[in-house]
């Protein structure tokens, strides 16, 4: 066994649990975010979002 | 003789970057090794404060003379929230040790060793960046700018001074629970109106009779945490004719939303019975058996007070629906 496979740490099942539900959680964040992102920015801005000089 | 000494102090330098990377090694493994699950992080969001803050933010915009957009009023209300939960992620990560000794907060996340403080507090710091941005941008600046002013009152000159050294720190805290109203209000009208301000002052003066009651029969575990509470400091008699004191004008300033026009007679009955209410619970504390260790007189108005604020905005919702529905 190398040096560096000796230094690395196996996760328990509760943490890699604990890692998913974290990353889940982040994920729908971010998801929630865009949409709110988007959706607010058509409510507030209609049409002229796209309205832009070339 | 200098050769040696250089030697050593070399050999004790060596030891202390060792240590230092050791030390960052076994952080940085801890951070990866977390059992802290996302219900832990939601946990320091402080959801049950975080409830009170959207209801009493969302009748700020029920109430305020304006039709938002209902989806930009929603998005207001979220922001507005994770806002409040920011905040009480940041008050977590700073109170961790306090929290730790007294017995109704020592199941937090923090004291509990499940999220690291640096964790919270970069959990805190990013959530508020994103909310008052979110606010600023589908709502108003003014908004944002009351939401940031409320995370900065609640974090710094509540946690961190007025908390550990007044016992009029709920007093003077007690603005940053009493602002969600006016945010409401401002995100959807863009001002900040003498309306607004008497729904911040109904929160505002309900405030210390609230955390006083909770104090006095919590007495021992705010001592064992050094916090200085109005009964550890000024006595529990004091801290009974206080919250008496301020009884009344919590009552009074229930029904000025009636005496001032922007709610209903029938709004200014409900709010009446429910202050007289109020001050009756407050009147049983005053009266209470300076003897008495289970405090149920206290205990009663720390319920109480919880129903009275929820009740008193619920009627105000009402209200308010009733007339734009009635036009």
């Amino acid at each position: 066994m190398s040096e560096h496979e000796q230094e690395r740490i196996k996760p328990t099942q509760a943490q890699l649990k604990a890692r998913r539900s974290r990353s889940i959680a982040l994920a729908l964040a971010l998801a929630a975010f865009v949409v709110i992102v988007y959706l607010g920015s058509i409510m507030k801005l209609g049409p002229a979002l796209f309205d832009r000089p070339m | 003789m200098a050769g040696a000494a250089k030697s050593r102090a070399d050999h004790e330098d060596g030891v202390r970057a060792m240590a230092l990377v050791e030390r960052k090694h076994v952080e940085e493994r801890d951070g990866l090794l977390s059992e802290a699950t996302a219900a832990d992080f939601i946990a320091l969001l402080k959801p049950r404060v975080m409830s009170l803050v959207v209801f009493t933010a969302f009748v700020g915009m029920v109430l305020a003379p304006a039709a938002p957009n209902p989806l930009l009023a929603l998005i207001a209300i979220l922001a507005i929230a994770v806002g409040a939960g920011a905040a009480g992620a940041l008050n977590m990560w700073y109170d961790a040790d306090i929290d730790a000794v007294m017995a109704r907060t020592r199941g937090r996340p923090v004291p509990m060793g499940r999220v690291a403080p640096g964790e919270a507090l970069a959990f805190g710091l990013v959530l508020s960046a994103f909310a008052v941005m979110t606010l600023g941008l589908m709502a108003n600046w003014l908004a944002a700018s009351l939401l940031a002013f409320t995370i900065f009152f609640y974090v710094v000159i509540y946690t961190m001074w007025l908390k550990r050294s007044t016992p009029q720190n709920i007093v003077i805290g007690g603005a940053a629970g009493a602002l969600p109203p006016v945010i409401g209000w401002a995100a959807v009208t863009g001002a900040v109106t003498v309306e607004s301000l008497v729904l911040f002052l109904i929160i505002f003066l309900w405030t210390p009779p609230h955390f006083w009651a909770l104090a006095l029969f919590k007495a021992g575990d705010y001592a064992r945490a050094g916090i200085p509470m109005m009964p550890n400091v000024a006595g529990e008699a004091h801290t009974r004719r206080q919250i008496f004191a301020y009884a009344v004008p919590v009552a009074a300033s229930g029904v000025l939303p009636s005496l001032m026009g922007f709610a209903s007679l029938s709004y200014g009955a409900v709010a009446a019975v429910l202050g007289g209410g109020f001050v009756w619970y407050a009147w049983r504390v005053l009266r209470m058996d300076p003897q008495d260790r289970v405090m149920e007189p206290a205990k009663t108005l720390f319920a109480y007070s919880l129903v009275y604020l929820f009740a008193i905005f619920a009627a105000l919702l009402a209200d308010g629906l009733i007339g734009r529905l009635g036009g």
